[in-house]
């Protein structure tokens, strides 16, 4: 088949880089405005990226791991979004810097007198978790170019080979994805309290990436099919498959969530509710019920019909709201450790998803413009896009 | 036993008119190798015109929808219709349960409450979903049962059963040429096109399946088998070692004999001097009354005091002293009748000393710790004095207008 590469717009990069000009310049004034608050934010925004890029890879993963052929033509979008990985090694830093500030389990005087940090020092110290946090970093990157390079190199020798080596390579991604994005919500989200602890908090945080992964590839994918950068071919079905996708694990995160919930609820016991108890009070407590309304209910009911899934428009608003309803759900999880009482909400909540938009925006540019659009050499891709059940093909 | 079986399942098809074929034609029907063909046959004959046609494959074979221009199916609706009533019967059902009939506390939760009434919501929402959807799949959209539509017992249908795509046009369609449909058959590649007559037996004829004997019989079957199966579930297999692993424990059962401690019993004592929970041992227990003090009655006289009082004293008290607590015992001389407690004594003593005697007993009276609690004993007190005053009103007791 024949593959004219065309540019995105410039715009972009305009967009992307006022954006994040405007939201990283007041990002930067936050910082010395309530150091607290600024920290907090940029923890949200951080899990925010990591969830789109990790979800993005876990995505790439799961089509060659499942043999999936019908997301083949959009793959590369979620190729690129996962290329965001590259910039967290430079977002981690300002954490790292301020591990004092925010962290209340790295001020050896607390952990002095208190029992239950102290013996959970050996995990939560500051070498360990400059270790760990570059290490989860560092498998990612591993992973993204083992796989990217690959499904490049294919779209000049069209060799199937690459992709039987790709599939190999996300079987053997799978357990190191979730176990550092378990590692992820642990380190920069759960360790916040140090005395609470949650096992099914790794899976909670594991399924809102997910989401996050195939909500991002049906926004970008929906944006570029209409503005005709992707094979015009591609049909309802194609995102029906992904809807459903998007649907069900929506199911799972509620699933997961109030799993969560029930056991700290029915158990009742001190060392768990103390977590819980502030986020179901006050302001934080129509932010819960706006949480299970916004997250769970409502993308429920509204995707529900078969016809809500075909219907593009639909798919297209709903993965903005439900990747407004992640960010909620970490600003949730985060935020109250800033303040208890009441929901912080002003123009610092406002500047980091900016900037986080506008990173996003500036990075998907930047890969988009050095690649093809479509993976032009993948033997799937014809199939892919006619959708036929039996591919002539046989791939293992 | 098995011919005799055999016998009666052929004479039983016999008499739904399964055996003969009438020369009236069905229609005309076509086996496809792969589930493409399939699709593109019916997709041509979809654009042929043809409007009374049906496709029949092992298993769903997606596409086909939208090549036979199906509408949509309106099944989804009973689904979330029935999902609906499910989750309602639920949520009914366990706040009627728990919250209404049977009000036991739970972890000191309340009695109705939301989150542990989701799991088993979530349960019945998709059992009550799943059932209507597929009973009403059978009986509202596919018309079952039918025991004698003419393409039962075919060549055709054994194979796309198992590993054939077909398709069959029927008569009845207006556009309906015998030869036209076979060549048009052949030229989609079909490998085996055949025609499909009546049964000899008229539809309209046939007995309801639901009472032929074979159904019947079937169940019947069916039935005792499982009651057969269950029965040696539940009382022989159970008891089967590695199944009993619920049954045999590793734990001491109540009064049982143990070789852990010396005395070779199960059960221990209590440390010396505990008390059971919500119990204060009584004081003054076994001593004469008149070494009782310093007890003042704790409740307030009100209403739902009196109440309480009145009721545990009529069914305690009652049956020796009397409804109006003169002594006039309804036990008819079988237990010997106790002394009013109108008498001076009984007006002029304190609080302390009836709650001592009902707590601690007199002469033949024995004590109600057992039956009576404190804050009850301390009511019916209360109840003793509204009938003592009831009966030695004082002047200033009458109300004067």
């Amino acid at each position: 088949m024949s593959y004219q590469k065309k540019n995105l717009p410039s715009k972009i990069y305009l967009i992307g880089f006022i954006l994040f000009l405007i939201g990283g310049g007041l990002s930067a004034l936050a910082f010395s405005v309530d150091l607290k608050r600024a920290y907090m934010n940029y923890i949200v925004m951080y899990m925010f990226v990591v969830s789109v890029a990790v979800g993005s890879l876990g995505v790439v993963a799961i089509e060659y791991m499942s043999g999936a052929i019908w997301s083949t033509p959009f793959r590369r979008v979620s190729e690129f979004l996962a290329g965001i990985i590259f910039i967290l090694i430079i977002l981690v830093i300002p954490i790292l810097f301020g591990i004092q500030d925010i962290f209340k389990w790295s001020h050896s005087e607390i952990v002095m007198k208190d029992e239950i940090i102290k013996s959970k020092s050996a995990y939560l110290n500051k070498d360990f978790f400059i270790i760990r946090s570059l290490a989860c970093i560092v498998i990612w990157i591993f992973f993204y170019l083992l796989l990217f390079r690959n499904s490049k190199k294919q779209d000049t020798t069209k060799d199937v080979k690459y992709t039987l080596n790709n599939n190999k390579i996300s079987v053997i991604f799978a357990p190191f994805g979730i176990v550092t994005l378990t590692i992820a919500a642990i380190d920069f989200m759960m360790s916040l309290e140090p005395h609470w602890y949650s096992t099914i908090y790794g899976v909670y945080y594991f399924a809102g990436s997910l989401i996050a992964g195939f909500t991002s590839l049906a926004l970008t994918s929906i944006l570029l099919l209409e503005n005709g950068y992707l094979d015009s071919r591609m049909s309802k079905r194609h995102y029906h498959s992904l809807g459903t996708l998007i649907f069900g694990l929506n199911i799972f995160w509620a699933y997961i969530a109030f799993s969560q919930f029930l056991l700290i609820w029915y158990a009742d016991i001190p060392e768990e509710t103390f977590w819980l108890i502030p986020r179901l009070q006050g302001g934080w407590g129509i932010i819960s019920l706006l949480l299970l309304f916004v997250h769970f209910i409502i993308p429920f009911l509204i995707l529900l019909p078969s016809t809500a899934k075909t219907n593009l428009k639909t798919l297209k608003i709903m993965s903005v709201w439900l990747l407004f309803a992640h960010w909620l759900d970490l600003f949730w999880l985060v935020m109250p450790n800033y303040s208890k009482d009441s929901v912080p909400l002003n123009w610092i909540e406002l500047a980091f998803p900016v900037t986080a938009v506008g990173l996003i925006l500036i990075v998907f540019k930047f890969i988009a413009d050095r690649n093809n659009l479509i993976p032009v050499g993948d033997p799937k891709l014809e199939n892919g896009i006619n959708l036929s059940l039996y591919p002539d093909l046989s791939i293992d | 036993m098995i011919k005799k079986l055999k016998q009666i399942f052929d004479k039983a098809d016999k008499d739904l008119g399964l055996d003969n074929r009438s020369e009236k034609l069905y229609g005309i029907a076509a086996l496809f190798d792969t589930p493409d063909d399939i699709i593109s046959a019916a997709a041509d004959v979809q654009f042929e015109g043809y409007e009374k046609y049906d496709v029949h494959t092992p298993y769903p074979v997606h596409g086909m929808d939208d090549a036979m221009k199906l509408k949509p199916t309106r099944l989804g609706f009973f689904t979330f219709f029935f999902g609906a009533i499910g989750t309602l019967s639920a949520l009914l059902m366990i706040w009627y349960m728990v919250g209404f009939d049977y009000k036991n506390i739970i972890g000191g939760k309340p009695f109705f409450n939301i989150p542990p009434s989701m799991p088993i919501t979530f349960e019945l929402t998709v059992l009550f979903a799943a059932i209507a959807t597929i009973s009403l799949m059978l009986i509202l959209f596919n018309k079952l049962p039918k025991v004698n539509h003419p393409l039962i017992d075919t060549e055709y249908m054994k194979r796309v059963s198992s590993d054939r795509f077909g398709i069959v046009i029927q008569q009845s369609d207006p556009k309906f040429n015998k030869d036209e449909i076979v060549n048009l058959f052949k030229k989609l590649g079909s490998s085996d096109i055949s025609y499909i007559n009546y049964f000899e037996k008229d539809e309209s004829n046939t007995k309801a399946p639901i009472i032929s004997i074979k159904f019947i019989l079937g169940n019947f079957v069916l039935f005792i088998g499982v009651s057969i199966i269950t029965y040696l579930t539940l009382n022989y297999l159970l008891f089967i070692t590695p199944f009993d692993w619920m049954n045999k424990q590793p734990r001491l059962m109540p009064q049982s004999s143990s070789t852990f401690f010396k005395d070779g019993r199960g059960m221990r004592n209590p440390v010396e001097g505990t008390v059971a929970k919500n119990f204060i041992p009584y004081e003054y227990q076994g001593m004469p009354d008149s070494l009782v003090k310093n007890m003042a009655n704790p409740l307030p006289v009100n209403d739902s005091v009196i109440n309480t009082g009145k009721s545990k004293f009529n069914i305690y008290c009652s049956p020796c002293h009397g409804y109006f607590a003169k002594g006039d015992s309804r036990l008819r001389g079988q237990f010997p009748n106790p002394p009013s407690l109108h008498t001076e004594k009984v007006r002029k003593w304190q609080d302390e000393n009836i709650y001592h005697v009902i707590t601690n007993g007199q002469n033949s009276m024995p004590s109600y710790t057992k039956q009576i609690t404190k804050d009850e004993r301390w009511a019916i007190i209360h109840y003793i004095r509204v009938l003592q005053r009831a009966q030695n009103a004082n002047d200033t007791d009458i109300e004067t207008k």
